[in-house]
C-alpha cells in the first residue's frame, strides 16, 4: 500500500511537469502555430539558472523561482525576435526544425560545460522534511510542487479564459489580422506569448531541480513524452492540457506499481489508442 | 512542404538524371582506389540510402516523420538477429530486416496519417520513442550492448563479404538499385499524385484521389527503404545497437535531407557525405558535434531552405536564363 501511494505521488509530480510543459506548448502553438522543440532545453535552462544562482551568486530557491523564468523568458523573446518571426509565413514544419536545431545547440553547449552527470540542488530549508499521513510519508517539497503547479496552471487558465487580456489572446489565435485591425499590437503579443510559454518551462525546471538532478539532458527525453501528452490531449483547450498532463502522470505512476516494465511506454501506448479512437485528441478539435 | 524543383521542370531532366547517376556510380566505384576508406564510403552510402528513403516521404510526400530511426533500427536488429542467431544467409537476413521495417511502417503509417502536419511529426516521434524503450527492454537486442559481431557471410553463397572491397561493392550495387527505384517511384504516376497531394491535399481529394491511401503507400515505401539501409548498415558494421533507434538518429536524417536539399534526387546523397565526413572529423571533440549539427539546422532553416542540391539547381536554371 505504502508503495502504491508512493508511486501515485511520483505520478502526480511527473503529471505536474507534464501539465506545465504541455500548457506552455499549447499556448505557444495557439498563437505562433509553432511546436517549440526547444521547450525541453528551456526547462533544463530554468533548472541551471537556479543552480547557478544558488552556487555562484548566492540567491536561493525563492529568488530562482522568480528570476529564472524571467531570464529564460527573455532568451525566448530574443529567439522569437531574431529567428522565429522569419518563419511565420512558411510551412509550420520549419518552426519545428528550427527549434529542434536550437535545442541541439543549447543542450550541446551545456553538456560541453557541465558534462552529463547531474548536479545536485538542495531543497530550500522551509520545505524540507515531511508529514506522516498515516498511510504514507509525504515530503513537504513534493506536496509544494503539486500545489504550486496547480496554482500556476489554473492562474494561466484564468488569465486566458476569463480576463480581457486573455480574450485578446484567444481572438488573435482565431484571426490575427482582424485583431490587428482593431488596434492591438499582435506581433508584440506573439513575442510576449512566446516569452511567457518559455518562462513557464523554466519555472517547471526550477521546481524540478531539487527532485531530479540538474542535468543538461533532463529535458531531452521529457519533451518527447510531453509531445505525446499534447497529442493525447489535443491542443484545443487549456484545461484539456492541464487535465491530460496530471491524468497521464497518475496513469504512469499506477503503471509503475502494477506493471513496471511498461511504465516507460504506457503514455505512448495511450497515444496510439487515442489516435485510433479519437484522432483529434481528447480535448482537441480538428482544424 | 513546398519545394522548388527546377530540375524536374525541363524536359531533358530524365537524361541528365541518368548521366548524373552514372557519373555518381563511376565516382563511387573508383573511390576506394583513390585512397578513400571503404568503411567511410559504406557508412556514407548507408546514410545516403536512409536519407533518400526519408526524402521520398518528406520531399515528395510533404510528410515530416520525426521517427524514421525506428525503421533503420528495426531492420538492423532483425537482420543482425536472424543472421547471427538463426544463421540466415546474408541476403535473406537483409530481406528479413527490410520486411520487418515494411510491416512496422504499415502499422505506424496507419496510425500517423490520421493526423497532419505538426501532429504527424509528433506522433511519429512518440511512436519511435516507444520502439526505443521496447528495444531497450526486450532481451533479444541485448540492451545497451546491442547485437555484436554479426557475421557478414557470403552473398548468394559466393561473394565473401569479409573482404572489405566485396562488401563495399555489394553496398554500392544495392544503393544504386534503390536510388534508381526511388527515382522511378517519384516519376511514376503514383509519384505525381503524391506531389499533387503535397501541394494541395483537399484539391487532390476533390479530384477523386484517395489521399490517405497514397500517403500510406508512400510511408510504407519510405519505411521499407529506410529498413534496407538499416539492414545493410548492420551487416557492414556487424552491429545493431540502440543508437540506430534513438531520436537523435531521426533528427540526423532530417538534417541530412534538409542540408542536401529536400525534394531533390541527389540532395540526400550530398547531405549524407557531408554529415558523415563532418562527424568523422569532429569525433574527438565531444559534444561540439551536437552543437554544430544544431547550428547547421538553424542556418538551413533560416537562410538555405532549398539545400545544397536545390540551390545549385536554382543557380543553374538562372544562369541558363
Amino acid at each position: 500500500m505504502q508503495a502504491l501511494f508512493g508511486q501515485l505521488l511520483i505520478g502526480l509530480i511527473n503529471g505536474a511537469f507534464y501539465a506545465m510543459l504541455s500548457l506552455g506548448l499549447a499556448v505557444i502553438f495557439g498563437l505562433l502555430n509553432i511546436i517549440n522543440f526547444t521547450h525541453g532545453a528551456q526547462y533544463m535552462m530554468g533548472a541551471f539558472v537556479a543552480w547557478f544562482m544558488l552556487n555562484k551568486v548566492g540567491l536561493g530557491y525563492w529568488w530562482a523561482l522568480l528570476l529564472a523564468p524571467i531570464i529564460v523568458g527573455v532568451t525566448g523573446v530574443l529567439i522569437e525576435r531574431t529567428m522565429l518571426k522569419r518563419l511565420y509565413k512558411l510551412d509550420h514544419l520549419y518552426g519545428l526544425l528550427l527549434t529542434f536545431g536550437l535545442a541541439l545547440v543549447i543542450q550541446g553547449l551545456f553538456r560541453n560545460e557541465f558534462g552529463s552527470s547531474g548536479l545536485p540542488y538542495r531543497i530550500p530549508e522551509e520545505l524540507t522534511g515531511g508529514i506522516n499521513l498515516g498511510f504514507m510519508f509525504l515530503p513537504i517539497y513534493r506536496a509544494w510542487v503539486i500545489v504550486a503547479s496547480l496554482v500556476v496552471c489554473f492562474s494561466t487558465w484564468y488569465v486566458i479564459e476569463r480576463t480581457k487580456l486573455g480574450s485578446y489572446l484567444r481572438a488573435a489565435t482565431e484571426n490575427p489580422a482582424l485583431v490587428q485591425a482593431f488596434g492591438i499590437n499582435v506581433p508584440r503579443m506573439i513575442t510576449l506569448t512566446f516569452g511567457f510559454g518559455v518562462g513557464l518551462a523554466a519555472l517547471a525546471g526550477v521546481m524540478a531541480a531539487p527532485i531530479y538532478q540538474v542535468n543538461p539532458l533532463m529535458g531531452a527525453d521529457l519533451i518527447i513524452v510531453v509531445f505525446a501528452v499534447v497529442v493525447i490531449g489535443g491542443m484545443g483547450s487549456i484545461m484539456g492540457a492541464i487535465l491530460t498532463g496530471f491524468g497521464l502522470g497518475v496513469v504512469e505512476g499506477l503503471t509503475k506499481y502494477f506493471y513496471p516494465e511498461a511504465s516507460n511506454t504506457v503514455i505512448f501506448v495511450i497515444m496510439v489508442i487515442v489516435l485510433l479512437i479519437r484522432p483529434a485528441g481528447l480535448f482537441g478539435k480538428e482544424r | 512542404m513546398a519545394v522548388n524543383e527546377p530540375a524536374a521542370a525541363s524536359r531533358d531532366s530524365g537524361n541528365r538524371m541518368l548521366i548524373g547517376t552514372a557519373l555518381m556510380a563511376v565516382a563511387l566505384g573508383i573511390a576506394p582506389f583513390l585512397g578513400v576508406y571503404p568503411v567511410f564510403l559504406m557508412k556514407a552510402l548507408c546514410f545516403a540510402l536512409f536519407a533518400c528513403a526519408f526524402n521520398l516521404l518528406l520531399g515528395f510526400g510533404g510528410l515530416l516523420s520525426f521517427g524514421h530511426a525506428m525503421f533503420l533500427g528495426t531492420a538492423g536488429y532483425i537482420c543482425a538477429f536472424t543472421a547471427k542467431e538463426w544463421g540466415f544467409p546474408t541476403e535473406v537476413a537483409i530481406l528479413a530486416g527490410t520486411a520487418a521495417s515494411a510491416a512496422l511502417g504499415a502499422i505506424v503509417g496507419v496510425l500517423a496519417i490520421r493526423r497532419q502536419g505538426i501532429y504527424f511529426a509528433m506522433v511519429t516521434l512518440a511512436i519511435a520513442q516507444m520502439m526505443y524503450f521496447l528495444y531497450l527492454q526486450t532481451p533479444f537486442t541485448h540492451g545497451e550492448d546491442g547485437i555484436q559481431s554479426v557475421p557478414r557471410g557470403k552473398i548468394l553463397g559466393i561473394i565473401d563479404l569479409s573482404q572489405p572491397l566485396a562488401m563495399y561493392y555489394t553496398v554500392l550495387v544495392v544503393f544504386i538499385a534503390a536510388f534508381l527505384l526511388i527515382y522511378r517511384i517519384v516519376h511514376s504516376p503514383f509519384g505525381q499524385v503524391l506531389k499533387a497531394i503535397r501541394e494541395n491535399e483537399p484539391r487532390a481529394i476533390s479530384l477523386g484521389y484517395d489521399a490517405d491511401r497514397y500517403k500510406l503507400l508512400a510511408f510504407v515505401l519510405s519505411a521499407t527503404l529506410a529498413g534496407l539501409a538499416g539492414a545493410l548498415k548492420a551487416i557492414v558494421f556487424q552491429l545493431a545497437a540502440l543508437t540506430d533507434v534513438h531520436w537523435s538518429m531521426s533528427g540526423e536524417v532530417v538534417l541530412i535531407t534538409l542540408l542536401g536539399g529536400m525534394g531533390t534526387i541527389f540532395g540526400p546523397v550530398v547531405g549524407a557525405f557531408i554529415i558523415v565526413t563532418l562527424e568523422n572529423y569532429l569525433a574527438g571533440f565531444g559534444e561540439w558535434v551536437t552543437v554544430i549539427t544544431g547550428a547547421i539546422f538553424i542556418v538551413c532553416v533560416l537562410a538555405f531552405r532549398r539545400g545544397i542540391a536545390g540551390e545549385l539547381a536554382a543557380w543553374w536554371t538562372k544562369r541558363r536564363g
